[in-house]
């Protein structure tokens, strides 16, 4: 984490309930440009919920979420008017997100699916979103598939390509939802060596993960959530050495015995 | 190919020359529009077999010759039988003529002329039989008979019979002839005409009953009615009509009677010995074929009518079915209500009932369609029911994870939905509504009700005409297979490319399932 990088997201007083389970408890929180921040927890304690507020994928109940300068916030009860989802969408254009289940389109081949936002919603002519797509795919390492459709794809490859669609409308923050939970074991390197890339590059990224030694060695500092609120973040050789909350220590406890971590 | 479109060519001449001709006449104001039905039966009006497009008939002739008296013009108008009465209302025509009974029911609807022909109801029996004499002795027997007909009635009040009801009179008598039944009981003009000729059927007993057959007119047309009247009473007296019968050997002891004429006949019965003619003999194969030549171009021209209602069928019912299945999904929640309810309403009652609803009921609120837009746009509100539902399905099929995806690369609903949702339910739905099509193909068959003539009413006046429901049904079913069959092929290869989409579609399709994919939609 570098202190002196300005704030890129913050989010305040977060809320989120579907019908009588509150999801997410009143969250707030700051990530600044260039973090790479991994979230992790127990199943079912709101960090993908937490991830897809950010992006307004779920329309948060109460709080505000500003990215790059833009603000949706809500009031509780307030119902989502056209001005708010101008806002959504606005914040949205500066936010990048990747699936656990990639999400491609089936009907388009690689090229056609990362020229495809770029020509639509940015009015990009057919030859620059194809000279775009071209250097996002050989940015994951996937030129010689462009014409490949995603059902010809291995895990890993659609992941990768996945990434590529997302960069492809110059994003300041990728979000990632579980982005390797979906992968064989031999296919989750590659796509952890993307990520990696795009850190070193500067990218700012947010990660909901099950990987603890990725998470461990590559994020600059890891979010532990559990119950829907996030109960302590830290570097991650820290956490994982010396978790300060009883909830942290037990949750990694787990994977130590269960042989998964480090 | 070259001589096909040549006789079409000239199909359409002739009917263009046709309407002008009725045009002409209409302006002069000397015609007399008439109903009947095509498919009336012999000897009442029946397809030439020599020229299937001549209707001939002693019923025609009595036409001709009223039209004659009258100083009109005779312009025909084809109806089915059932509705030649209701057409009379909706104005098809104004008089009605083909073997209508006089009968409390019908008299409380029309006026009725005066009767032009008295019959009354025949006993035919196997050659060899001569167990049966009489009525009496057709208890414990098996009879056919036209279906609701008063035969039929008479039937059932002597009781103790097995009485088997018929719509096509001449399969009554083959069966009798094979053995099917021991008898067979019809109005006396069909019996004379179906078998008559035919060396192993006799006719047994008196006449029974009486029917009358007379000109039915709307109850306001007072003036036609007395016009109609004086011209029958002339050509009785005249011997005008006399002379028809006998031409068509319906001359009978009975007409005697009530004409209160015995002289010896003035004609010959020419007409009923070309049909005896064409009748008797058992078609060789060649000859059949020859004859099913001849008949390919009204094949073709009903074909044509049944392509030309479908197609315009099936527009109607993807535009209104995708009008109706985006109220029902994104509209505000009345309207998405009016759209169920009509989606419901048309897929919960007949299509045959719709058909005849707005053909025969709009007319009562000033709504009149003529018999191809009232079959096509009924076909088609009907299919835009089944089709919304299809639409429906369609966009459901897509996993939410799609919408998740491109709303996250900043599209907005809008454009999601044309860009991404849309091209994939496209290929989800053309399989089926192809599907749709093919079985709407079959089901414009309906049309044939509403005096379209389309391939199955080509097909009955055909079969009709020749006494042979078996070579024309074969032709009748190669060519509904044939129309059908590019579609099919299409379907097939849409579906196949379908499959390889679906299998990619199920990788995006866990995690979530809390989440209903109707949320984005």
């Amino acid at each position: 984490m570098n202190i002196a990088n300005k704030p890129l997201i913050i989010i305040e007083n977060l809320c989120k309930s579907y019908e009588d389970a509150e999801v997410l408890k009143n969250i707030s929180f700051t990530i600044r440009e260039g973090d790479l921040a991994s979230i992790i927890g127990p199943s079912g304690c709101g960090k993908s919920t937490f991830l897809r507020c950010i992006n307004c994928l779920e329309l948060m109940d109460s709080g505000s979420v500003t990215v790059a300068g833009v603000t949706v916030s809500r009031r509780p009860g307030e119902k989502p008017g056209d001005a708010l989802m101008q806002k959504v969408h606005e914040l949205r254009t500066e936010v990048g997100m990747v699936f656990q289940s990639y999400n491609l389109f089936p009907n388009k081949n690689l090229l056609q699916n990362i020229m495809l936002a770029p020509m639509v919603v940015k009015q990009m002519s057919k030859e620059q979103a194809e000279e775009l797509a071209l250097q996002m795919l050989e940015k994951v390492g996937l030129k010689g598939l462009a014409l490949k459709y995603p059902s010809t794809l291995s895990g890993g490859q659609s992941q990768r390509a996945a990434i590529a669609r997302a960069l492809a409308m110059n994003p300041r923050v990728m979000l990632y939802d579980e982005p390797t939970s979906a992968l064989d074991p031999e296919l989750v390197g590659e796509v952890l060596q993307v990520m990696k890339d795009l850190d070193s590059e500067g990218m700012t990224q947010i990660i909901v993960t099950h990987e603890m030694k990725f998470a461990k060695d590559a994020s600059d500092y890891i979010i532990f959530m559990d119950n829907g609120e996030i109960v302590e973040y830290e570097d991650g050789d820290i956490l994982f050495a010396n978790p300060k909350n009883d909830r942290t220590r037990a949750f990694l406890r787990h994977f130590v015995n269960s042989g998964v971590t480090c | 190919m070259k001589k096909c479109t040549l006789i079409f060519a000239l199909i359409c001449a002739v009917l263009l020359a046709s309407c002008a001709a009725s045009n002409a006449a209409e302006e002069a104001g000397k015609i007399l529009r008439w109903g009947g039905d095509s498919e009336g039966g012999f000897p009442y009006m029946f397809p030439d077999p020599k020229d299937p497009k001549k209707l001939i008939g002693f019923e025609v002739d009595i036409v001709d010759a009223l039209a004659a008296e009258m100083k009109r013009t005779p312009v025909y108008v084809n109806n089915a039988w059932d509705n030649l009465i209701p057409g009379l209302d909706r104005n098809l025509y104004d008089i009605a003529i083909n073997g209508l009974e006089v009968t409390p029911e019908h008299e409380e609807q029309i006026n009725f002329s005066i009767p032009y022909y008295k019959t009354y109801l025949q006993l035919a029996v196997r050659r060899k039989d001569n167990s049966i004499k009489n009525l009496d002795d057709l208890k414990g027997k098996v009879v056919g008979t036209l279906k609701e007909s008063y035969a039929q009635q008479v039937l059932e009040e002597v009781g103790d019979i097995e009485i088997r009801t018929y719509i096509v009179e001449a399969n009554t008598y083959e069966d009798l002839a094979n053995g099917r039944l021991d008898a067979a009981f019809f109005d006396q003009p069909i019996a004379l005409y179906s078998a008559g000729f035919n060396p192993e059927i006799k006719f047994v007993g008196p006449p029974v009953g009486e029917l009358k057959y007379a000109i039915a007119l709307r109850k306001e047309d007072k003036e036609l009615l007395a016009e109609v009247n004086r011209a029958l009473i002339a050509l009785r007296d005249s011997g005008k009509l006399r002379e028809i019968y006998d031409r068509w050997n319906l001359w009978t002891p009975v007409m005697a009677a009530e004409f209160n004429d015995f002289d010896p006949p003035v004609a010959e019965p020419e007409r009923y010995n070309e049909w005896a003619e064409t009748h008797r003999p058992v078609l060789t194969l060649q000859k059949r074929i020859e004859r099913y030549m001849d008949v390919m171009p009204l094949f073709a021209k009903g074909a044509l009518v049944t392509m030309e209602v479908s197609i315009l069928a099936m527009a109607i019912a993807i535009g209104l079915g995708l009008l109706l299945a985006v109220a029902r999904v994104f509209a505000p929640s009345w309207l998405a209500f009016i759209a169920t309810l009509y989606v419901e309403i048309v897929r919960g009652t007949p299509v045959l009932i719709q058909l005849f609803f707005i053909f025969y009921g709009l007319p009562s609120v000033g709504i009149k369609l003529s018999p191809f837009w009232a079959g096509a746009i009924g076909l088609g509100l009907n299919y835009a029911a089944y089709e919304a539902e299809i639409y429906r399905a369609g966009l459901f099929a897509i996993p939410h994870t799609q919408w998740e995806a491109a709303l996250a690369l900043g599209m907005t609903r809008w454009q999601a939905m044309r860009e991404v949702i849309l091209p994939q339910a496209v290929r989800v739905v053309i399989p089926p509504i192809t599907n749709d099509f093919i079985s709407l193909l079959k089901d414009s068959s309906l049309v044939s009700i509403i005096t379209m003539v389309d391939l199955t009413k080509v097909y009955g006046q055909v079969s009709a005409t020749y006494y042979d429901y078996f070579g024309p049904g074969i032709i009748v079913a190669i060519i509904y297979l044939l129309l059908g069959l590019p579609f099919v092929r299409f379907a097939h290869h849409t579906e196949k490319r379908l499959a390889q989409v679906e299998k990619d579609g199920k990788r995006g399709h866990r995690e979530n399932t809390y989440r209903s994919s109707t949320r984005y939609i």
